[in-house]
């Protein structure tokens, strides 16, 4: 793992100066900030530090006010996101937002086919592989409607992995799950951060002190600290901000 | 699953045969009311097309079914085109159309969108009655019998114009079957279902919809084309306001999203207006009756219902 790392060095995804407002509202408010390829990255910060507005900057939901941002060494900031999907970012949403009346195996095969293109015989193959992974396989027949709130934030996460992503972004994909399936997440997580670079957004600091490599702080709209999960827990200004003292 | 499509090739060229079989034993007003029925039921697929896969209401496509009538009509009528060329001229004016309109109209959402095609639709009409020098606008023109001729056979015969007919239905439904059935297909439900999610699976929406608006468009020409051909008159009321709800209501009522709805919804809203009217002069009381009852108990149609309850697989 520690070597993959090494060989691929490089920052995946990079801000400068990036800039959201609403109004007169600074959502986001001048980010800079690095990810390099590989690494397993928590993005944390009270509620309406800016967290879901910067990913979703990252991704094209939301065009920036200014600054840019790339993508593996490329200048995306102008792309629309299905653009940058297509260049192998991935993002599951944070309020559950599947194919409600499709079944599950058709909702991870859309996210197959569409890397696949009209080529690849393998689309069902890669459709149950990434639903083991997540173990969902049983309910492949289920509309998604019928799925639990649990299973439907694994059938994002199957979605996600069904892109085969570079950058997979997940944005607060513990909420709403009860402590077990927690724990089989956490393992998932970290199986999967072996294949492509995570940028997780998560409330959960159980969550975040397991899995994160790296924890990126925002509150309102700026980088507050960046650090290993030690170091972010020794900072006396985030302690402040929002580990409550 | 995997036996979807298998069985569903099944269903739908059973019903083609079916149809073909029962032009031997029908008698004559109903042989003559299905060869009308089949070509507005292919109207109704390409409607559905867009409306009942991909999920765009549009409230105009009278004028694509136009653009495909006078699209023929004109051109044989004044360029001396045979029947073949003068269908295959209709339906690159629907193309054309439906391909600029698509460009704009794409630019809206929702009921934006609905305005937006209805108003171009209004607009296509007007033009019509317009340029009456050249479409004799309201009392719109015959299409000569001599004209009506294609490889040799006279379209105006009985026969020959019911297989004309079920040969663009079978045509229409083959292919809308193979593109429900092709990634493609998935990929307009997938907008329908929640388009920002297809957005953020790296999918271009945009073009998708661009792909079925003209497609749609398109279809509806051509079978726009073919009823002029069919029953020899191009005219006004094609691309008036009813035209653009018809297809609306037996996709409606058939189930939209549906690849036997059409049709049936199409023969229902026929013999139901047929039946109706011979019983009451206000028959049109009867078919919004039988229209509101639908929508109360079976707001997804007929084969809404039955792929509902019974026949998961139906596409």
């Amino acid at each position: 793992m520690v070597a993959v790392k090494a060989l691929n060095g490089g920052d995946l995804v990079t801000t400068r100066g990036l800039c959201r407002h609403f109004g007169g509202i600074r959502a986001v408010d001048g980010v800079d900030f690095a990810l390099p390829e590989g690494e397993l990255r928590a993005l944390i910060g009270p509620n309406g530090a800016g967290k879901t507005t910067f990913v979703s900057l990252l991704c094209g939901r939301l065009r920036p006010s200014g600054g840019a941002i790339t993508f593996a060494g490329e200048d995306v900031t102008a792309l629309p996101a299905h653009e940058r999907i297509r260049r192998g970012m991935a993002y599951t949403f944070q309020i559950t937002s599947v194919f409600a009346n499709l079944t599950v195996r058709e909702n991870v095969a859309l996210a197959v086919q569409r890397r696949l293109g009209q080529g690849g015989g393998t689309l069902g193959a890669e459709t149950e592989g990434a639903l083991a992974r997540v173990g969902l396989l049983e309910r492949a027949d289920q509309p998604a409607r019928d799925l639990a709130y649990g299973h439907q934030r694994l059938l994002e996460i199957a979605m996600g992995l069904g892109q085969k992503p570079r950058l997979l972004i997940l944005d607060e994909p513990t909420q709403g799950l009860s402590e077990g399936e927690i724990a089989d997440f956490i393992t998932l997580i970290r199986e999967v951060s072996r294949e492509m670079t995570i940028l997780l957004i998560e409330h959960n600091m159980g969550v975040v002190m397991a899995l994160a490599e790296r924890i990126t702080v925002l509150d309102a709209g700026r980088i507050l600290a960046e650090g290993s999960p030690e170091e972010i827990r020794a900072n006396r200004e985030v302690q402040a901000a929002y580990l409550g003292g | 699953m995997r036996g979807a499509p298998v069985k569903s090739l099944a269903l739908h060229l059973g019903l083609i045969a079916l149809l073909f079989a029962l032009q031997f034993v029908l008698p004559a007003y109903h042989h003559g009311n299905l060869a009308r029925i089949m070509v507005m039921a292919a109207y109704a697929m390409g409607y559905n097309l867009m409306f009942g896969y991909t999920g765009l209401l549009s409230l105009g496509h009278a004028m694509f079914f136009a653009a495909g009538m006078y699209g023929m009509g004109l051109s044989v009528q004044y360029l001396g085109l045979s029947a073949g060329s003068g269908f295959l001229a209709g339906v690159a004016a629907a193309f054309a159309l439906s391909l600029g309109v698509a460009l704009l109209a794409l630019r809206t959402s929702g009921v934006a969108f609905m305005i937006v095609t209805l108003m171009f639709a209004q607009a296509l009409y007007l033009a019509i009655l317009h340029f009456a020098p050249w479409t004799r606008g309201d009392e719109g023109f015959v299409i000569p019998r001599a004209a009506r001729v294609f490889l040799g056979l006279d379209l105006a015969d009985p026969t020959i114009r019911y297989g004309a007919a079920l040969t663009l239905f079978a045509l229409v439904m083959l292919a809308m079957l193979c593109l429900v059935h092709a990634r493609e297909g998935r990929v307009l439900v997938a907008i329908r279902e929640n388009e920002p999610r297809a957005e953020m699976l790296g999918y271009d929406t945009w073009r998708h919809k661009l792909f079925a608006v003209t497609a749609s468009g398109t279809i509806s020409g051509a079978a726009g084309a073919a009823y002029g051909l069919l029953f020899g008159y191009v005219g006004a009321a094609f691309a008036q306001v009813p035209y653009s709800i018809f297809p609306l209501l037996w996709v409606l009522l058939g189930g939209a999203g549906t690849l036997i709805g059409p049709f049936i919804g199409t023969l229902f809203m026929f013999y139901l207006i047929d039946i109706a009217s011979g019983m009451t002069d206000a028959y049109m009381l009867a078919v919004g009756v039988a229209l509101l009852l639908l929508t109360l108990f079976a707001p997804r149609g007929i084969m809404g219902v039955i792929r509902e309850r019974w026949v998961r697989w139906l596409p």
